[in-house]
């Protein structure tokens, strides 16, 4: 079954929107959207060192992706700078640095789409198993903290009076944040992965209680839109990454009729 | 006697320019309720924050007793709408705890009906309310709480401190209050540090009542304002020394009746005391 390109491209898409969607809940909650968008765009100056120094490009994408995070941990420990401004830097910087350091790449053309809007259709089982044991791994640690980063979204004095260390769950929700991204390119792209992080766990917000059903909700959500944008871009042959993001923001739409409807019913 | 819960040795701390804490002092015992009053801007969140060790102090230590479990509530807690958030989540916030003591903490502060309301819909003393039962499933040693009536009507927070006050007694915990409600304040607290930047004064509220650094800091009507309150106090004092348990209800009745009747000019400390007067 692996064989088929289809497949590899489902389960690909679906794992990564099962890990997609609990992160991407937080990035919500924390108002972390532009900061995932900058760890996304410093990914491509990845690729580039990935290609000049002979590793493997996806690590070279999740390396510079840990770079960024802490380049942005550290720089939002000053005041003098915005943090919108120091991300809006850093995210047009690093992917103009890459673009530069890709055309110096010799002898392999490099296709600069693939990266910028993904190329799920061609997710190899390598792919598969890195976001299996990656992602799956980034999930167990979200999981095991999350209690604590919750505690920490929700008021981080109350979180710092009974004993949680503030500091170091927000760095290691970057660095997760950061291995999540990286992984994600290949498949939704530097352009996309932002969408497919915060539609999602938008539409779960309509019908969510608790913070819980939120990050379930968006894994659905997104799961949803993974198969929603394959079944688009199989019958249209339209590109399957913005076919993905497309039917993420239909089924947003959706929620966003349906839910005012449900809540009508729920109360008669 | 035992070791203080929380002792802070000569506190200090700057920001810019601007000295916020000037060589501060300050232990809390086992059991005890003490209350920090001062002027707006006179940095008693500040000190109640380096103490809880959420901002660190340019010089002096704090010492801790280790292990201590502490229940903190903010002034103000804001939970985005963004996050779905019911009473009883927000209650399991930082430690698990079953339905049923979900339940049983909020019937002792008297919310039970919002169990399964999200938190952006509480009105303000709801919201406070659950805070504090929220920091009761940590059975804490020492209860924070940072102008605990804030955004509350004035009937709620009379309502409020006499939680408080049954919440110090079951739990048997200290409490560190900071306040600016100052003849409610005085009326149930042991100890009262008059706060200004230093210590200004500290000590039971007759002391400090009669301090003139007290006085200057809030002028001599409101002070007076403070003794009124005082008076009955002492009466409290004295018959729960002869009959334990028998009339704290009558009390609170009291403290209540007497509230209600400054609550209908809705005027600041010093009309109060016309009134009085």
């Amino acid at each position: 079954m692996m064989d088929d390109f289809l497949t590899r491209a489902v389960i690909g898409g679906i794992l990564l929107a099962c890990v997609c969607g609990p992160f991407g809940a937080f990035i919500v909650w924390r108002r972390m959207a532009f900061f995932g968008d900058t760890l996304a765009h410093s990914a491509l100056l990845g690729v580039a060192l990935g290609l000049l120094l002979g590793v493997d490009v996806r690590i070279g994408m999740i390396a510079t992706c840990l770079a960024a995070a802490l380049i942005l941990a550290i720089g939002q420990r000053q005041s003098r700078l915005g943090n919108d401004t120091v991300l809006g830097m850093l995210a047009h910087s690093t992917l103009a640095l890459g673009m530069v350091a890709l055309a110096f790449v010799q002898g392999v053309a490099v296709d600069i789409m693939a990266y910028l809007f993904g190329d799920i259709l061609a997710v190899n089982v390598a792919d598969i198993w890195l976001l299996a044991l990656g992602g799956g791994s980034a999930l167990l640690m979200l999981i095991w903290m999350w209690r604590p980063l919750l505690a920490v979204t929700v008021s981080p004095e109350i979180a710092a009076a009974e004993g949680i260390p503030v500091e170091r769950l927000r760095l290691i929700f970057m660095l997760l944040m950061a291995v999540v991204i990286g992984m994600a390119i290949k498949i939704v792209g530097v352009l996309l992965i932002t969408a497919l992080l915060i539609v999602p766990a938008a539409s779960a917000r309509f019908f969510a209680r608790t913070p819980e059903q939120m990050a379930i909700g968006a894994a659905l959500f997104g799961a949803g839109a993974v198969m929603g944008g394959i079944s688009l871009s199989w019958h249209i042959d339209s590109p399957a990454g913005p076919s993905i993001v497309i039917s993420a923001a239909m089924l947003f739409l959706v929620c966003c009729c349906v839910s005012p409807i449900l809540r009508c019913m729920h109360k008669t | 006697m035992t070791a203080p819960l929380i002792e802070g040795r000569g506190l200090s701390l700057s920001f810019g320019n601007e000295r916020v804490l000037d060589n501060v002092t300050l232990s809390i015992a086992a059991g005890e309720i003490m209350t920090l009053i001062g002027p707006n801007g006179a940095g008693k969140s500040t000190l109640v924050k380096t103490l809880l060790g959420l901002q660190r102090a340019d010089e002096g230590e704090v010492i801790r007793k280790p292990g201590l479990r502490i229940g903190y509530v903010p002034q103000k807690l804001s939970i985005d709408q963004v996050l779905p958030m019911t009473a009883k989540r927000f209650l399991t916030l930082t430690r698990a705890a079953s339905r049923a003591d979900c339940e049983k903490v909020l019937a002792q502060v008297g919310a039970s009906h919002v169990i399964d309301n999200q938190m952006s819909s509480l009105s303000g003393g709801e919201t406070q309310r659950v805070m504090l039962a929220r920091t009761l499933l940590l059975r804490p040693e020492l209860l924070v709480l940072d102008e605990p009536t804030q955004g509350v009507d004035v009937t709620g927070q009379a309502e409020l401190y006499r939680l408080i006050d049954d919440i110090r007694r079951e739990f048997n915990c200290a409490v560190l209050m900071i306040s600016h409600d100052l003849h409610l304040v005085m009326a149930k607290t042991d100890h009262v540090v008059c706060f200004n930047r230093h210590v200004c004064c500290s000590g039971i509220p007759e002391t400090v009542r009669q301090h003139p650094e007290y006085r200057s800091l809030f002028g001599d009507q409101a002070a007076d304002a403070i003794g009124i309150y005082h008076h009955a106090h002492d009466h409290e004092h004295d018959l729960s020394g002869h009959v334990v348990d028998g009339c704290g209800h009558d009390h609170s009745l009291d403290h209540d009746h007497s509230h209600d009747h400054h609550a209908h000019s809705g005027a600041g400390v010093k009309e109060r005391v016309g009134q009085v007067k």
